[in-house]
C-alpha cells in the first residue's frame, strides 16, 4: 500500500500529482551538465597518482605540451603560484590541495590537468604527462593511522593523524551506569566505506569570459550558492561577477556538494587561457576521488534491566576521514548529528565519543543520504538493540516498545542534546508487525528452524534528524543555514517561486508548485519553480542532508502567507470592505457574514496589477529566508524478512516492508518513490558495496564491476505505508524524508540476517553481507 | 573515415575516428544528447539506443564506425511528433523516474523487450532491465511504467491471455 | 574513457578477414561484437592498432542444427541462442548459459563464439562447451580444422586460435533423448563476472544407469576446467546421493580460484562443489530421477 496524505487531498497538498519536470526528461531533453556546449569550448583531463603516498619528486610536462591540440598542462605547483593550491574544506578546520603538492596522499588522487581542444586529446596527453613519484610508507588503516608512526598531512601544523576529538554526553556517569547495569552488552560494528555513485558524474564547464567579464559556473552542484561563495572567497573575484548554474542533475546523494579539485583546475585554466573549459569526470575517477560515505568503527555499548529497560548507552567512534577532512559537515557538528545516536529510545543517560583520523584514501565521508552521519548513528543504536534482545532471550520488537521514548514525552529532549520535534514510535511499529503478520513469521521461524532452514525477521525503528538548521547551531563556512523563497505572481494568475535549494531528482518543481497552490489557492500546474541559478534565485544552501521540504519548504509556505496578507490588502480594497471583515476560506477570500462575496485570487493577481490597493505597493510577490526553529525528526519502522542459503552464504530477501512517518506528506507519489530509491540504496550498502583498499593502499573498487549497483533482478519489492505525525514546528507540519529510507534500512536487513543465523550462536555480521562473509560465519559457528 | 547512419529516421553524414564511440557520436556529432554516459565498464546503460530496429545496443560500448549503413533509434525518436510513445507517457504516469538519467536508456531497452515480449511479466520485465543501473527509482515504479505502455501497446494480446 | 587511436578495417567475408590478419599480424584484433573488447580498449588496457570488423559478415551469423550437433556461426548473437526454441526444447544446458552470461543488453551484441575466443576464467560459455563436449571450426591460411573444447581452452585469455587464424564456429552435438544438462551460476549481481559456476551434461542408459557424463567447473581456475574424475565416477554408476556427493567432492578438489572480491579461496572451491551438485539434481530431475537432494 502506497503512502497517504494526512488529510483527504486538500487543494494540492497531498496530492499525487504527475511531476511537472517529468515531460523533458522523457523526451530526452534534460539539460545536464555533459549537454552544455559553448564556442571554442577546451577539455579538462586529470591525471592520478598511482601510488597512495609518495613524494613528487618531477613532473615533466614536455611530451604533454608537444601534442597537438594541447593548451596547457597544470600541476599544483602552477596553482600554488596563483594561490590557489589549497582550497578550505566546507567543514572549515582543514584545508585540501587542489592538485597534490609536495607529495599524493592518496591512490588517484589528482597530479596534473591537461586541456586540449578535445576530449580525445586531453585524455592521449594526460598520458603523456611524467610524474616522478617516491614511494613513501602507506597508512590504509585508521588504527594503524592513530598510531603516528608515518604521519601524513605534513602540511599541518600538529604532526599526527589524529584529526580531532569530539564527544557529547555525561561519560562518567554514563560509564557508572553501565557498571552498574544488571546487563551490559558491547558490540563492535563496522559501517564500511561506500560511494554514492549517481549515474551522473561530476563535472563543470566554467566560462571565464572577456566580454562580461562574468565567470559563469556551470556545475554539478546540489548548493550553487554556496559553491559561488566559495568561489568567490578562494579565487578573489566578487561574487557579483561569478554566476553559477547548476543544471538537471542525474543524482546527487551527496556527491555533489563537494568543491572538488577538477572544478578549480577547469575554473583557473579558463581564467587563464580566457575560453570555457569543460571537465567531466569518468565512472573511475568519480568512485576513487569524489567523496565517499561512512566509514565509521564503532562500538556500541548498551546497558539494561534484566527486564530489559535501557539504563545507559555509550558508542565509542574511530572515523577513518582519508586524506584530509572534507566531510561537509556544519561548522560545529565535526561527527555531524552523530549524536542521534540515542535512536528511538528513552536513555536515562548517555555518552558518545569519536576520535577522527587521517588515512591515504579520498576524502569525503559525508555523502549517501546520510543526514550528516544519521545513517552511522542510526545503524549504531538499531544494531545494538537487538544484540541486547539476542543477549536477553527477548523479541526485538518488544523490547523496542518497552523503550521507546512515548507519544506524551515530545518536544522530547535527549540526552545527547537533541530536541525531537514530534513522534510516535508506537504507533508506527505496531502498523508495521500487523502489516508484516509479525506473529504468524515467528511462528513460520519456529517451523523452519525445526527443518534446519535459516529465515530471518529484521526490525529497525529509526528516529533521524533532518532539517538543518537553526542559524543558532548551524552553519556552513559560516553562512547560516536558512533557506529561501521569492514568489512572483503574474497578473493572469500564474506564478513563479525560486528557491536557495537545488534538486537533484527528488520532484521540487512540483512539491514546491503544490506548496505555492495550497497557500495560494492556485493551481500548481501554473507554478513555475526554477532553482539553481544563482543569479535569480535567493540565496540558499541547497539540498542535501532531507533538508529542503523543512528549510525551504517552510520558506515558501511563509513567502506565500505574506503574499496572501497582501492579497487581503487587495481583496478589502476590491471589494470595498475592511480587511478585518475578509476571511481566508475554501481558498478564497471571503467577506464574514456576506455570502456570495468573495474573491479568487485569481482576481486578486490581476487588480494587483490593474487596480492595486492604496496602501501597498503593486504587484504581488514576497521573498520569505526562513532559520527554522528546530530540526525536524522523521522516524519509521522497517521490518526486513529474509532466507539464508546456509550451503552458499546467499540471502534473499522475502519481504521488506517500511513505514515512515515525515509528517505532513505534500506529493505521496513522490514520498514513495523516494522510499523505494532510499531502501535500493540501504540494500546496495547492506549486502553488496564497499570501497576496500588492500595493504598497499590500491583501491579495490575502482568502476562498476568491482563497485557494484543492484539491478532489477536482485532489487527486492518494497512494501511501503506510512503515519503521520506532523512537526509541531514547521509551518505546514512536513519534516523531510528523502534520507529515511537509506538511514532505516541497512540495521533492517542486518538485524534480519543475523536473527537468521543466531541459532548457530552468531551474534553480528559485518555489512556488506556478501555470500563468502556470511557462509563463513556459518561455517566458523558450526565448527 | 566518413560514415553515413541514420539516427530517428534522418541521414547523417560525417567524418569521425575510427574510436569515437557511438555514443559520443549521436550527442555531439548528431545533436541528440537524451543518450547519456555514465560509466566505463559497460556496466550502466544509460547509453543504450536500438539499433535496426531490433536490438538495444549499449553505444558506449560500440563504435560510431560500426554504426555505417545502418539504423539507430534513440529516446529523440520515440515520440510521434508531439505525441509521446506509450512507454513515455507510462514512465510519466507511473512516476517512472526521478532525475532522469537512467530514463532514456530504460526506454529503449524496453522498447526492444516489448517488441520480442509484448506482454511480459514483473520478473520478465525485471530480467530484461537488468543492464540498466537506476539509483534514484528502486525499479519499481520503472516496472511498473512498463507493464503499463504494455498494456497501451498491445491491449489485444492482454485481452487475449 | 577514450580508447586510443586505432585503424579500422571493416570486412565482408572470411577470406577478407584472413587476408586482414595476414597483412596486419599480431597489431590486429577481430572485432565481433566487442563487449569485452570495447570496455578494454577504453580502459587502455587493449591497444590495437587494427580492428578488423567481422560483423557485416551475414553468412557468420546462423545458429542451425545439423550432422547431429547445434552449428553456432561467429556472428551470432547470445541472445539468438536465448530467444530460440530449438535450443530451449533440445540444448538445455546451452539454453541455461544463454539466460545468464553478462546482462540482457550486453548479450544482443556479444557473440557465442567471441565469448569462446576471448577465454575469460569466469567466462560463461567455456565450462558449458566442456561439459557438453563442443569443438571449434577454426580457418587459417592452410586450412580448416576442428578443435575439440578441451585442447582449445589454452590459458586465460589464450585459445588454439593461433596467429592469422579466425574461429568460424562452435558445435554442440545434439543430445540424445536421455540427456539433460543445467549450468548453474552464482554471481554477485547481474553483469558481474561468476563466482563460481559450474556446468553439467548427463546421459542416461536404459537401465537409468549414466552413460555418459560432462562435468565442468568455471572462476575456478586460469580457464574453465573439465572435472575429470568426477566424470569417471559418475560414468557407469546409478544416480545416488551419495555419488552427487562423491562427485561434486571432486570439484571442489580440482578448483583452483584465486581469491578476489567475490570470495575467498575456500568459499569459491565450496561453491564449486555446491554447484556441480546443484547442477547435477537439476539436470537428473529434467531427466526426471528425482529425490536426490
Amino acid at each position: 500500500m502506497p503512502i497517504t496524505p494526512a488529510t483527504p487531498e486538500r487543494h494540492a497538498i497531498g496530492l499525487a500529482m504527475k511531476r511537472k519536470e517529468d515531460p523533458r526528461f522523457i523526451q530526452g531533453r534534460g539539460r545536464y551538465l555533459d549537454d552544455i556546449v559553448l564556442p571554442n569550448m577546451l577539455f579538462l583531463a586529470l591525471v592520478h597518482s598511482p601510488y597512495p603516498h609518495a613524494r613528487i619528486v618531477k613532473i615533466d610536462k614536455t611530451d604533454a605540451l608537444a601534442m597537438p591540440g594541447v593548451k596547457a598542462v597544470i600541476t599544483g605547483e602552477d596553482l600554488v603560484a596563483a594561490n590557489l593550491g589549497w582550497i578550505p574544506t566546507f567543514h572549515g578546520y582543514d584545508k585540501q590541495m587542489v592538485l597534490a603538492v609536495g607529495k599524493a596522499v592518496f591512490q588517484y588522487q589528482e597530479v596534473a590537468g591537461v586541456v586540449a581542444t578535445s576530449r580525445e586529446a586531453a585524455f592521449d596527453a594526460a598520458e603523456l604527462v611524467e610524474v616522478e613519484y617516491e614511494p613513501l610508507e602507506v597508512i590504509v588503516d585508521p588504527f594503524v593511522a592513530m598510531k603516528d608512526a608515518t604521519i601524513i598531512r605534513d602540511d599541518r601544523e600538529n604532526k599526527t593523524n589524529h584529526i580531532y576529538h569530539w564527544e557529547v554526553g555525561k561519560r562518567d556517569e554514563t560509564n557508572a551506569a553501565l557498571a552498574a547495569s544488571d546487563v551490559h552488552i558491547s558490540g563492535k560494528m563496522e559501517f564500511q566505506r561506500v560511494h554514492p555513485a549517481p549515474l551522473e558524474t561530476c563535472g563543470i564547464v566554467a566560462d571565464m569570459n572577456g566580454g562580461s567579464g562574468r565567470l559563469t559556473l556551470y556545475l554539478t552542484s546540489q548548493a550553487p550558492h554556496a559553491h559561488r561563495t566559495v568561489v568567490s572567497l578562494v579565487t578573489g573575484i566578487p561574487e557579483d561577477k561569478i554566476h553559477v548554474i547548476s543544471p538537471d542533475i542525474g543524482g546527487g546523494f551527496g556527491n555533489k556538494v563537494p568543491v572538488y579539485p577538477g572544478y578549480v583546475v577547469a575554473t583557473a585554466a579558463s581564467v587563464i587561457l580566457g575560453s570555457p573549459v569543460k571537465w567531466v569526470e569518468n565512472r573511475t575517477e568519480n568512485l576513487t576521488t569524489s567523496g565517499f560515505a561512512r566509514d565509521y568503527h564503532m562500538n556500541v555499548e548498551i546497558g539494561a534491566t534484566t527486564a530489559g529497560k535501557v539504563t545507559a548507552l555509550k558508542v565509542t567512534t574511530v572515523a577513518d576521514h582519508g586524506a584530509f577532512d572534507a566531510a561537509a559537515d556544519p561548522t560545529k557538528y565535526p561527527a555531524g548529528m552523530f549524536g542521534i545516536v540515542t535512536g528511538s529510545y528513552d536513555f536515562p543517560i548517555a555518552f558518545t565519543e569519536l576520535d577522527a583520523y587521517f588515512t591515504n584514501k579520498a576524502p569525503g565521508g559525508i555523502a549517501y543520504r546520510c543526514s550528516f552521519r544519521v545513517t552511522e548513528a542510526s545503524y549504531a543504536i538499531e544494531r545494538g538493540m537487538d544484540m541486547l534482545a539476542q543477549r536477553l532471550g527477548m523479541d526485538p520488537a518488544e523490547l523496542r516498545l518497552k523503550n521507546f521514548v512515548k507519544k506524551e514525552q515530545f518536544p522530547y529532549p535527549s540526552p545527547l542534546g537533541f530536541v525531537y520535534d514530534s513522534g510516535d514510535y508506537h504507533r508506527t511499529l505496531e502498523k508495521a508487525l500487523g502489516k508484516i503478520g509479525y506473529g504468524d513469521l515467528r511462528r513460520e521461524q519456529a517451523e523452519k528452524r525445526k527443518r534446519g532452514e535459516y529465515m530471518g525477521i529484521g526490525i529497525s525503528t529509526f528516529t533521524e534528524v533532518v532539517g538543518a538548521g537553526p542559524s543558532k547551531l548551524f552553519d556552513i563556512m559560516g553562512i547560516k543555514m536558512f533557506d529561501s523563497a521569492e514568489i512572483r505572481i503574474h497578473p493572469t494568475g500564474s506564478g513563479i517561486v525560486r528557491t536557495g535549494t537545488r534538486h537533484q531528482g527528488q520532484g521540487h518543481e512540483t512539491t514546491w508548485a503544490q506548496i505555492v497552490a495550497e497557500e495560494l489557492g492556485l493551481d500548481p500546474q501554473n507554478i513555475l519553480v526554477e532553482e539553481g541559478d544563482t543569479d535569480t534565485a535567493p540565496y540558499g544552501l541547497g539540498t542535501y542532508a532531507s533538508r529542503s521540504t523543512p528549510v525551504a519548504g517552510g520558506a515558501i509556505a511563509l513567502a506565500a502567507r505574506k503574499i496572501r496578507e497582501k492579497a487581503k490588502k487587495i481583496a478589502a480594497h476590491v471589494l470595498e470592505v475592511s480587511e478585518d471583515d475578509i476571511e481566508w476560506e475554501d481558498y478564497k477570500f471571503k467577506v464574514s457574514g456576506v455570502p456570495g462575496k468573495s474573491i479568487t485570487m485569481k482576481e486578486i493577481a490581476f487588480a494587483a496589477y490593474t487596480n492595486p490597493a492604496p496602501d501597498s505597493e503593486p504587484g504581488l510577490e514576497a521573498t520569505f529566508y526562513y532559520d527554522p526553529p528546530n530540526l525536524t525528526f522523521p522516524h519509521g519502522a522497517y521490518i526486513a524478512v529474509v532466507d539464508v542459503d546456509a550451503e552458499t552464504g546467499e540471502t534473499k530477501v522475502r519481504r521488506f516492508l517500511a513505514i515512515d512517518d515525515c509528517g505532513v506528506v505534500i506529493n505521496p507519489m513522490i514520498v514513495e518513490g523516494q522510499i523505494h530509491g532510499g531502501l535500493t540504496e540501504g540494500f546496495a550498502i547492506a549486502f553488496m558495496q564497499e570501497i576496500r583498499f588492500d595493504a598497499s593502499g590500491n583501491h579495490l573498487n575502482t568502476n562498476f564491476t568491482e563497485y557494484l549497483v543492484p539491478t532489477s533482478l536482485e532489487t527486492p519489492a518494497w512494501e511501503t505505508d506510512n503515519t503521520v505525525t506532523p512537526s509541531p514546528h514547521h509551518p505546514l507540519g512536513a519534516k523531510g524524508v528523502g534520507e529515511s529510507p537509506n538511514v532505516g534500512s541497512p540495521a533492517a536487513f542486518v538485524n534480519a540476517v543475523v536473527d537468521a543465523l543466531s541459532p548457530l550462536g552468531i551474534t553480528h555480521i559485518d555489512m556488506p553481507l556478501t555470500r563468502a562473509k556470511v557462509w563463513h560465519a556459518i561455517q566458523a559457528a558450526k565448527a | 573515415m566518413k560514415i553515413r547512419v541514420t539516427v530517428n529516421g534522418a541521414l547523417y553524414e560525417r567524418d569521425v575516428e575510427p574510436r569515437m564511440l557511438l555514443a559520443y557520436f549521436l550527442r555531439e556529432q548528431c545533436g541528440f544528447t537524451g543518450t547519456h554516459v555514465g560509466c566505463d565498464s559497460s556496466s550502466c546503460g544509460v547509453c543504450v539506443v536500438m539499433l535496426d530496429n531490433e536490438r538495444a545496443v549499449k553505444s558506449c560500448t560500440m563504435f560510431a564506425v560500426m554504426a555505417d549503413g545502418h539504423e539507430v533509434t534513440t529516446v529523440e525518436g520515440l515520440a510521434n511528433g508531439t505525441e509521446l510513445h506509450a512507454l513515455q507517457q507510462a514512465f510519466w504516469d507511473c512516476h517512472g523516474l526521478q532525475c532522469g538519467y537512467c530514463t532514456p536508456g530504460m526506454m529503449m531497452t524496453s522498447l526492444v523487450l516489448l517488441k520480442q515480449n509484448p506482454d511480459p511479466t514483473e520478473a520478465e520485465i525485471r530480467a530484461a532491465l537488468a543492464g540498466n543501473l537506476c539509483r534514484c527509482t528502486g525499479y519499481q515504479n520503472i516496472v511498473k511504467s512498463v507493464e503499463q505502455a504494455a498494456g497501451a501497446l498491445a491491449p489485444a494480446a492482454v485481452v487475449a491471455k | 574513457m577514450f580508447p586510443a587511436s586505432f585503424d579500422y578495417l571493416p570486412v565482408r567475408s572470411v577470406d577478407e578477414a584472413l587476408a586482414a590478419l595476414a597483412e596486419h599480424g599480431t597489431d590486429a584484433r577481430i572485432l565481433a561484437g566487442g563487449q569485452s573488447l570495447i570496455p578494454a580498449m577504453r580502459f587502455r588496457l587493449a591497444r590495437p592498432a587494427v580492428l578488423v570488423d567481422i560483423n557485416p559478415i551475414a553468412e557468420l551469423a546462423y545458429l542451425r542444427e545439423a550432422d547431429g550437433a547445434l552449428l553456432i556461426g561467429a556472428g551470432t548473437r547470445d541472445v539468438a541462442i536465448e530467444r530460440s526454441a530449438t535450443v530451449a526444447a533440445g540444448y538445455r544446458l546451452v539454453s541455461d548459459v544463454a539466460a545468464v552470461v553478462a546482462d540482457p543488453v550486453v548479450r544482443q551484441s556479444g557473440t557465442v563464439v567471441g565469448g569462446l575466443c576471448h577465454n575469460d576464467p569466469a567466462g560463461d560459455w567455456g565450462v558449458a562447451a566442456l561439459a557438453g563436449r563442443a569443438q571449434i571450426v577454426v580457418r587459417g591460411k592452410a586450412g580448416t580444422r576442428t578443435v575439440s573444447i578441451d585442447d582449445f581452452l589454452v590459458d586465460s585469455y589464450t585459445t588454439a586460435v593461433a596467429d592469422g587464424e579466425l574461429a568460424l564456429e562452435v558445435r554442440f552435438p545434439t543430445p540424445g533423448q536421455r540427456t539433460s544438462g543445467s549450468y548453474q551460476k552464482i554471481e554477485r549481481k547481474v553483469g558481474d563476472f561468476a563466482t563460481a559456476a559450474a556446468a553439467v551434461q548427463l546421459t542416461l542408459g536404459p537401465d537409468g544407469t549414466i552413460v555418459d557424463a560432462g562435468v565442468a567447473i568455471g572462476a575456478a581456475g586460469p580457464k574453465a576446467t573439465r572435472v575429470v574424475m568426477a566424470e569417471r565416477l559418475l560414468i557407469g554408476s546409478r544416480p545416488t546421493t551419495e555419488l552427487l556427493q562423491s562427485a561434486a567432492a571432486e570439484a571442489e578438489k580440482i578448483s583452483d580460484p584465486v581469491a578476489d572480491t567475490r570470495g575467498d579461496v575456500d568459499f569459491k572451491r565450496a561453491m564449486a562443489r555446491v554447484l556441480v551438485q546443484r547442477a547435477l539434481i537439476a539436470t537428473l530431475e529434467r531427466l526426471h530421477v528425482g529425490e536426490l537432494r
